[in-house]
Order: structure tokens, then C-alpha cells, then sequence
């Protein structure tokens, strides 16, 4: 996994889309590679039709995508689970602001990763 | 024959219907409580219960050790019980519904069969009738596959007639307690939420193809519309019991309405009857289906 590129959970598909706050459920993945400034979109419609295990879905999705680093709202535990067992850190509680501000923010240092999921297993359903 | 009691709406009286035809049943019987996130039949029978045995769900066991990380499994299973992310196969059995599929795949040997507890199964009698109930364990997502060890039950020595408490609703546990049933009998009450939901009720389980009548329960409050719905749809209302401070009293108290109340007797009796001959009506033409 390749620190240097990162997931952000998103409701649309570029940089001044807003951070969707859900991961498994998340409309889709603004992935940015920090060296090139380069982005690219990954939907993730699939998992949001899901009737359960949306979270290990998106964590799928984002490993494929090649991407070390996840920054969204609320991960539950068996996405987080997922995340670290590929070795993907994930910083939670970015919400309220564009995918651009949120990687801005992660560039100066201002978000830290997290140890533990911040949100029950099935949380956003239905 | 079995006999679903069942509702779209919760609350409407399926335990004291199914209670008080249990009371008044003639002929061999066997009382099923299959809504197994919440049974309440025992409380009204008050059976004696003669065999506690949990229930499991077959769910994969990893030996990372054999994994060679091929991803067979994690790509074939639809819950995503398994995932490979990385270098580690992931299981997570609670996501598991127990087909079995990626066991049968693994070609290294990596995955074995173990159990997921689902709940319990209590085999006992009250009076005459044999009695049977699942209890799902607290945390336990999935209740169709418990309520399935429950029914596997019933065929296992299947004399006599068959009363199946159902769970409220219309979802996945509702359809499976009707779904092995000769006849159901869908049990609302005179209200817009009993109207609501009786609606779905039909529309739900009317595919299914089976007779299927009305018991209105609290007759007297509300308005005329299920009735009139009845009528339209024609679904028969096969019992109109009273809105009674009595019945209500003796539920209170834990005691069966048949027994309670001296007028409901006859009440479930009638009521008995109609199911039965609604079960007789429907079997030529379930000869000719077959």
C-alpha cells in the first residue's frame, strides 16, 4: 500500500465534491496520488446496494484502488478490520467539507490516524 | 395440516389466537411458537419443556496456515463472510448465512466447518398438544435459519394438525413461517395500523397461493374499513372477535382467552372449523396442481 495515495469517502466525483461522512456506504472514492496532484474516481454504488457487508466492500474497493491511506466520517469495525488487515491507515471525523479542503487539511498534518473505528457495525442501512 | 397464524401488523393477538386454538383443538396437535426473536406462546401454554438443545449455523473455520490465499472463497461468497485484503484472509462469520459454498470450494483444506450459535430449540407439551419453540440468541441477525431447524422438527414426526405462531411483518421471518403452511390465517385488527398493514399482508403472502382468511380482532373500535378491504379483496373473515375488557384481563394474567372467557370458547371453536374447512377445500385443488 502506497502511503503517498489517498481514499477520500465522496459524494461526487472531484475535489470540490463534498466528503460523503460514510465509509461503507460512501457514493464513491476520490483517490489522490500526493506526488503527481493526480485524481481519479472510484464509484461505490455497489456496496451501497448492499444488504450487509458494504463496509468490507468498500475496504475491498480501496485496496484495489492502490490506496494506503482512507480519509471519511465514521468507519465500523469490521471495515477498520479490513482497512488494517491490508495495512491501510484511516483517519476518521472528516466530514463538513470538500474533498479538496480534507486533503488539504491531511497535507499540513492537521488529521491524525486512527487505532480504533468510530462508529457500531451496520450503521448506516437502509 | 399446518396452519400459519400470522399478521403484517405486530400486536394484533397471533399468541392469543394461536393459544386459544391450541386450547380448544381437537385431535392430535402440535403448538409452534416460530417467532423466535420474541416468543411468547409458552407464556399463555405454559408448557413443560423436556429438551433445551442450541442451534448452530454451519459457518467456515480458517487454518491460515493451509490458506494460499487464492481468494476462491472471498470471491464466491455473496455476504461477504470472507475477504482477502493484503496478505490475510479475513472471515467474519456473523456475516455467514450458512450455505457452505466457499468450504466446498477450498481446495487446500484451509476452511472446516464450525458453528455459529443461533439461539435455542424447547421441545415439551402443554396439555395434550406437543409444544415447540426457537429462541433466537440476543445479538443474532438472522432468524430464518433457526426458525428452519424448527420446522425441521415438525416433519420429523408430523402426526396431527400443526399451529404456527408467526412473527409479525412481512420481511424474510413472516414469509418463512407461512411458507410451509397448508393455510393462513392473517390475524389484524379494525384500525387505519391494522388496516395498513393487513394490506401487506395479503399482498405478501397471497402469492404464495394458499387459503388464507381474516381474524379481526378487537371488533368494535376503529372503523368498517378492513372489512370493507376484505370484501373488495375478498379474503374471508373467518372471526370477528370482540374488543372485551374480559379478554383483555385474562391476557393480563397470562391465561388463554378460550379458557378465560366462557364466550370465546365457542368463538375459536367456530373458528377452528372454518380454517379446517378451508384447509378441506383447498386440497383437490392442490391435487391438481401436483
Amino acid at each position: 500500500m502506497n502511503a503517498g495515495i489517498i481514499a477520500v469517502t465522496s459524494e461526487g466525483p472531484g475535489m470540490e465534491s463534498m466528503v460523503d461522512s460514510r465509509f461503507g456506504r460512501a457514493a464513491g472514492f476520490v483517490v489522490v496520488d500526493l506526488a503527481t496532484e493526480q485524481t481519479s474516481y472510484v464509484d461505490n454504488g455497489g456496496s451501497q446496494s448492499m444488504a450487509q457487508g458494504a463496509g468490507i466492500q468498500a475496504a475491498e474497493n480501496v485496496a484495489r484502488a492502490g490506496a494506503g491511506v482512507v480519509l471519511s466520517g465514521f468507519v465500523g469495525p469490521k471495515a477498520f478490520q479490513a482497512l488494517s488487515a491490508a495495512g491501510i491507515q484511516v483517519v476518521q471525523n472528516v466530514e463538513n467539507m470538500t474533498v479538496g479542503q480534507a486533503v488539504d487539511k491531511y497535507k499540513r498534518g492537521e488529521l491524525s490516524t486512527s487505532d480504533a473505528p468510530n462508529a457500531p457495525a451496520g450503521g448506516n442501512k437502509g | 395440516m399446518i396452519y400459519a397464524i400470522a399478521s403484517g401488523k405486530g400486536g394484533t393477538g397471533k399468541t392469543t389466537v394461536t393459544a386459544s386454538l391450541a386450547a380448544v383443538w381437537d385431535g392430535p396437535l402440535t403448538a409452534v411458537d416460530l417467532d423466535v426473536e420474541e416468543p411468547n406462546l409458552h407464556l399463555f401454554l405454559a408448557p413443560e419443556i423436556t429438551a433445551e438443545e442450541p442451534a448452530f449455523l454451519e459457518v467456515p473455520v480458517l487454518d491460515a496456515a493451509r490458506c494460499i490465499l487464492c481468494g476462491e472463497c472471498a470471491a464466491f461468497c455473496q455476504y461477504k463472510a470472507l475477504s482477502l485484503m493484503g496478505k490475510t484472509l479475513l472471515v467474519f462469520p456473523e456475516m455467514c448465512h450458512g450455505c457452505g459454498g466457499c468450504i466446498a470450494l477450498c481446495q487446500e483444506g484451509a476452511l472446516s466447518p464450525g458453528g455459529r450459535e443461533l439461539g435455542h430449540i424447547l421441545e415439551g407439551s402443554a396439555g395434550a398438544a406437543r409444544f415447540l419453540m426457537g429462541r433466537l440468541r440476543v445479538g443474532e441477525a438472522m432468524s430464518p435459519p433457526l426458525m428452519r431447524q424448527v420446522k425441521a422438527r415438525l416433519r420429523r414426526d408430523a402426526a396431527g394438525d400443526v399451529l404456527i405462531d408467526s412473527p409479525p411483518g412481512v420481511s424474510c421471518p413472516a414469509v418463512n413461517a407461512v411458507m410451509d403452511a397448508d393455510v393462513i390465517v392473517l390475524v389484524t385488527e379494525p384500525t387505519p395500523f391494522g388496516l395498513h398493514d393487513f394490506r401487506l399482508a395479503v399482498e405478501a403472502f397471497r402469492p404464495l397461493g394458499k387459503p388464507l382468511g381474516a381474524v379481526i380482532n378487537r371488533a368494535g373500535i376503529g372503523d368498517g374499513r378492513v372489512q370493507d378491504f376484505c370484501r373488495e379483496a375478498g379474503v374471508p373473515v373467518w372471526a370477528e372477535l370482540p374488543f372485551s375488557r374480559a379478554v383483555a384481563e385474562a391476557y393480563s394474567r397470562g391465561e388463554v382467552a378460550a379458557r378465560a372467557v366462557p364466550e370465546m370458547r365457542g368463538m375459536f371453536l367456530a373458528l377452528m372449523a372454518r380454517m379446517r374447512g378451508a384447509a378441506a377445500a383447498s386440497n383437490p385443488e392442490e391435487a391438481d396442481h401436483a
